[in-house]
């Protein structure tokens, strides 16, 4: 039991794939507008990672390592379909708000990076209970985010108004702002000393593949 | 024509990929280390964009559309894009080999460049023709490839810095992505 709250416990805090890993920045910063967009990206992404995480580790052995790339995009991006049909059809205005942002979930890298790094080698309970984790700590971040800009840029925070006179500062739900916020945030957890993974270099690739040019995943890529 | 100068402009500037669409973050935070590195792996976003928008195009048009498949075009997007930078890679590797090795590492990262995936989907959403979409393709990839080159230029620069310890690392340059974002907020009058 101690295994998998271990789990939850690394991706919400230890390994929180927003602001230590720096992994999934383009959703973080392009749905946060508000609160509740940012829930709603965040709960999507934790399906989806759960459940393709459950699914690769249980197809570990099965699939050939020259083609397990292409094998767990094509998984990953059925379930996105999935998710996206269901929220088509039971919630349209959260549909609409986080529009083409849905279907990039594909190419999200905390999911392809946990895939690699962890469904991959473990067995497929295990391999759930990281997908959660990992993704309540992305949720846990986007809603973060979230509301500090609709705080800030908008004055309510899920949708409801504060009391009193605030001017609300348009800038920060506006594109600049999403950057400024993110960075205030990723420099208030280095100062209070929860140092971001971003900052040092990484070793193995268990993230972004952008942030880890020279090592293990990109060269078995390149030699498919 | 002018419609389609209109989609360069919009596309590389107005709306551009990175700075106001947040699309390919990870790699415009990640390869923006050196000018040389993000000018490179501009280049070979700019070809696979290019030509991914048409392919993606084509097959939306004539076989998604046609049939009726129109919510497999996530997979069928992914699965081309995947195909295409493969390919990419060979013939370059095989024919020009002095590009291959200056690009190497940077070709299989394009698969997982949102900007290449969201583009094809922004095309469609936009109901654009084939060459309207490879324009937008091709306006998407200037925008990606000016912003990087810039962020590369102006990381070279603070490396020299004294910075506070908090901000060393990601925060400095999200907080230079920041001023970048807002100085191409300005070219929302031109459309």
């Amino acid at each position: 039991m101690k295994a998998y709250w271990e789990r939850i416990y690394n991706g919400v805090v230890k390994e929180n794939p927003a602001f230590i890993l720096m992994l999934g920045m383009c959703p973080t910063l392009a749905v946060t507008t508000s609160a509740i967009n940012g829930l709603g990206m965040g709960l999507s992404s934790l399906v989806v990672l759960a459940i393709s995480n459950v699914v690769i580790s249980l197809l570990r052995k099965v699939i050939p390592d020259e083609v397990r790339l292409p094998a767990y995009i094509v998984i990953v991006a059925s379930f996105v379909t999935v998710v996206e049909l269901l929220m088509e059809a039971y919630m349209e205005s959260l549909y609409a708000a986080l529009g083409i942002y849905i279907p990039l979930i594909v190419v999200n890298c905390i999911i392809l990076g946990r895939a690699e790094a962890y469904a991959s080698k473990n067995p497929p309970l295990l391999s759930l209970f990281d997908g959660l984790g990992m993704g309540l700590g992305f949720t846990v971040a986007l809603v973060i985010v979230g509301s500090i800009r609709e705080l800030l840029g908008a004055g309510s925070i899920f949708g409801i108004a504060l009391p009193g006179n605030f001017e609300p500062i348009a800038f920060f739900v506006r594109a600049p702002g999403a950057f400024l916020v993110l960075a205030i945030v990723v420099a208030i957890m280095n100062a209070v000393g929860i140092k971001s993974r971003a900052n040092k270099v990484v070793e193995g690739c268990d993230g972004c593949c952008a942030n880890c040019a020279s090592s293990g995943c990109d060269k078995k890529e390149a030699e498919v | 024509m002018k419609s389609l100068i209109m989609i360069i402009v919009s596309t590389a500037l107005v709306n551009n990929v990175v700075l106001s669409q947040f699309l390919g973050i990870c790699s415009f935070l990640g390869v923006s280390q050196q000018k040389k590195a993000s000018l490179s792996l501009g280049l070979a976003v700019t070809a696979v964009l290019t030509v991914s928008s048409a392919v993606a195009a084509a097959l939306y048009q004539f076989v998604l559309a046609p049939l009726g498949l129109d919510y497999l075009k996530t997979i069928v997007f992914i699965l081309v894009i995947a195909a295409l930078v493969q390919m990419v890679e060979m013939f370059l590797k095989k024919n020009v080999h002095a590009v291959y090795q200056s690009l190497g590492i940077y070709l299989p990262l394009i698969t997982t460049n949102c900007a290449v995936l969201g583009v094809a989907l922004t095309n469609v959403q936009n109901e654009y023709t084939i060459l309207e979409s490879v324009f937008a393709g091709l306006g998407t990839a200037i925008g990606y490839t000016v912003a990087i080159v810039l962020l590369a230029e102006i990381r070279e620069h603070i490396d020299e810095e004294a910075i506070p310890a908090p901000f060393r690392g990601a925060p400095i340059v999200l907080l230079c992505a920041t001023l970048m974002a807002m100085a191409f907020m300005g070219f929302s009058g031109l459309s």
